[in-house]
């Protein structure tokens, strides 16, 4: 209200009559959700070992993958197929791991329920959290293309669409998941387990080597996995600007899944 | 003893808050609050007074929605803080006992950001002057004090400018300064018309700030008034201690008081640089301890005699220390 934010302009120095006396109000849904966002974000941004998980690994497996000869025969050129791959990876560590152990930790210093008892609400808290993700997301995908361009990177042009639709649903499932992790183990063991997770599922994972490399008992199941689906799919539209519909099917069915599970068992305390 | 402040902002009618299934209990649930009732008005501060685990924080944590009641009702500004919306929680700030602060953020940020989700903050520099934050505005929490922790926690709470406060323990932490800062502030706040619901185990936290008191234990009231009223309850036996007064006061910390008085003389630094002088005191003990104050140059900042205190009281009813 005008009134009341006049009051308070007019007299800086004593915030006390007013505690009295208008009525407060919460900020718009948007401003508060888009606010929340930008907090998480830039705090993840500010992080060392977020960085080094977000930008510095993925940028280092990419050239790893560009020198070493285990991408070769299965496409053009060894970049084009390990960008793909590089480009869910990033999505994983900033959406699964990173996002997981800043909950993890937010839970155990009492940030959530402090943050749920203002007007940002539990909600709110959510939503500023998917946010952060996907603008963190934004700016790996930037700074990866870039190097891959450098590298001689060449995507099929109508892969974009589809690949930029994929991140975004893997990012939404690896969100579910590690907020599912954050929300029911102590954040130790948030950190060991996404962590390890993240080695695991990045190296057998079929993330950033395709299935047809792995050893034969993991491909079956590799396919399941949020890793095998985002990688694949990603391969599929940055190589053959193809989108893979059932890889997409999975990575909705495990963001619905983990997303119940999560509201199911959710301990904000 | 029914109560009605002329404007209730938190009313409480027999709550009960069950937990669990626990494994400890064979899978049954624990009752944490079998029945707890309160009213808290418009310009009062209502305490919470009882030991660890009482069941305060429980209660106060289902008025703030962030637990949901087993049964009872509860009204919040005159709505169930249960299914609140982003409205009701605009006009409560909520001073949790852990803090609730990000140990990575640095405090003006922090607020800041807080600030912004509210439609007419309270200007943060302001808040940060008030409250002495502007000493270490640019010191990352996980580096903050005790003290200075708290501080901060308070003016998350206070950035929205409630009209109800919630603070759970609100001195735990405390150095003698911020304490005397922060109760001040909440001195101020009470004169401005907002209404104050805290919780403690010290008893002269509630003696020196709490318009009416409601003592609970077990999960369940067990007295309340204010806290005159309180002092002037019947003990429940004759302990014989008639004569037995408490001498509380305030100084720098670290004084040898016992050394001026006999040794009959019980004298407890209870915190840094607040004193409980108790025993059969006489105008002579008095006299004595006067007299040490003026030869040592010390001006106590607070002084309190009583016949009882609030620690008598509670011993009297539950027939334990609350300690």
């Amino acid at each position: 209200m005008n009134g009341t934010g006049t009051a308070a302009g007019s007299a800086p120095g004593n915030g006390l009559a007013e505690a009295a006396g208008g009525r407060q109000h919460p900020a718009s849904l948007l401003r508060r959700v888009l606010l929340q966002g930008k907090y998480e974000a830039i705090t993840m941004l500010r992080n060392g070992e977020q960085l080094i998980l977000a930008v510095v690994l993925p940028l280092l497996a990419l050239v790893g993958l560009t020198v070493t000869p285990f991408l070769d025969g299965l496409g053009p050129s060894r970049v084009n197929v390990a960008v793909p791959g590089i480009l869910a990876l990033c999505a994983m560590s900033t959406a699964f791991t990173g996002q997981g152990i800043a909950t993890g930790f937010d839970r155990r210093y009492g940030v959530l329920r402090f943050l749920s008892t203002t007007p940002l609400g539990r909600g709110g808290l959510i939503a500023g959290k998917v946010l952060s993700v996907l603008v963190v997301l934004c700016l790996q995908i930037v700074v990866v293309s870039a190097v891959a361009f450098a590298l001689g990177w060449q995507p099929v042009a109508a892969g974009w669409l589809p690949g930029l639709v994929l991140l975004v649903l893997g990012a939404a499932a690896f969100t579910s998941l590690g907020l599912l992790v954050a929300g029911t183990v102590r954040p130790e063991a948030t950190l060991a387990i996404t962590n390890l997770l993240w080695i695991l599922l990045g190296a057998m994972g079929g993330i950033v080597i395709p299935a047809d490399r792995l050893p034969a008992a993991a491909q079956s199941i590799v396919h399941f996995l949020p890793s095998g689906a985002l990688g694949e799919s990603l391969r599929d539209a940055f190589l053959h600007g193809a989108l893979n519909g059932g890889a997409a099917l999975i990575l909705v069915l495990w963001t619905a899944i983990a997303g119940a599970a999560a509201i199911r068992w959710f301990k904000w305390n | 003893m029914v109560r009605s402040p002329q404007s209730p902002v938190l009313s409480i009618s027999g709550l009960v808050k069950d937990v669990g299934p626990l494994a400890s209990l064979d899978g049954k649930m624990l009752r944490v609050v079998s029945d707890v009732s309160l009213i808290a008005g418009r310009g009062e501060v209502t305490a919470l007074l009882g030991p660890n685990g009482a069941g305060k924080t429980t209660t106060l944590e289902c008025a703030q929605g962030l637990q949901r009641r087993s049964g009872g009702t509860i009204k919040l500004l005159g709505e169930d803080p249960a299914s609140a919306g982003a409205d009701l929680r605009s006009r409560v700030g909520v001073m949790l006992q852990d803090g609730g602060l990000p140990p990575s953020a640095k405090p003006v940020p922090l607020l800041r950001h807080i600030a912004g989700l509210y439609a007419n903050p309270w200007p943060v520099e302001d808040l940060v002057e008030r409250l002495g934050i502007d000493t270490f505005s640019r010191t990352g929490v996980r580096r903050l004090s005790g003290g200075q922790k708290q501080r901060l926690a308070l003016a998350a709470a206070l950035v929205g400018r409630p009209e109800v406060l919630f603070l759970d323990e609100p001195s735990a932490g405390l150095d003698p300064q911020s304490r005397a800062l922060v109760f001040d502030l909440i001195s101020e706040l009470r004169s401005s018309g907002m209404g104050i619901i805290l919780t403690t185990h010290l008893m002269d936290d509630a003696q020196r700030l709490a318009d009416y008191v409601y003592i609970i234990d077990g999960g369940r009231n067990v007295a309340e008034g204010t806290v005159q009223q309180l002092l002037q309850r019947e003990p429940a036996v004759d302990s014989g201690a008639d004569h037995v007064r408490t001498l509380v006061f305030e100084a720098q910390p670290g004084l040898d008081v016992s050394a001026v008085l006999p040794a009959s003389i019980a004298v407890a630094e209870t915190r840094a640089g607040s004193y409980s002088v108790t025993g059969a005191l006489t105008p002579a003990h008095l006299a004595a301890l006067a007299a040490w104050w003026e030869a040592m140059g010390i001006m106590p900042a607070a002084m309190s005699l009583q016949a009882r205190s609030l620690e008598d009281v509670f011993l009297d009813i539950s027939g334990k220390d609350i300690r």
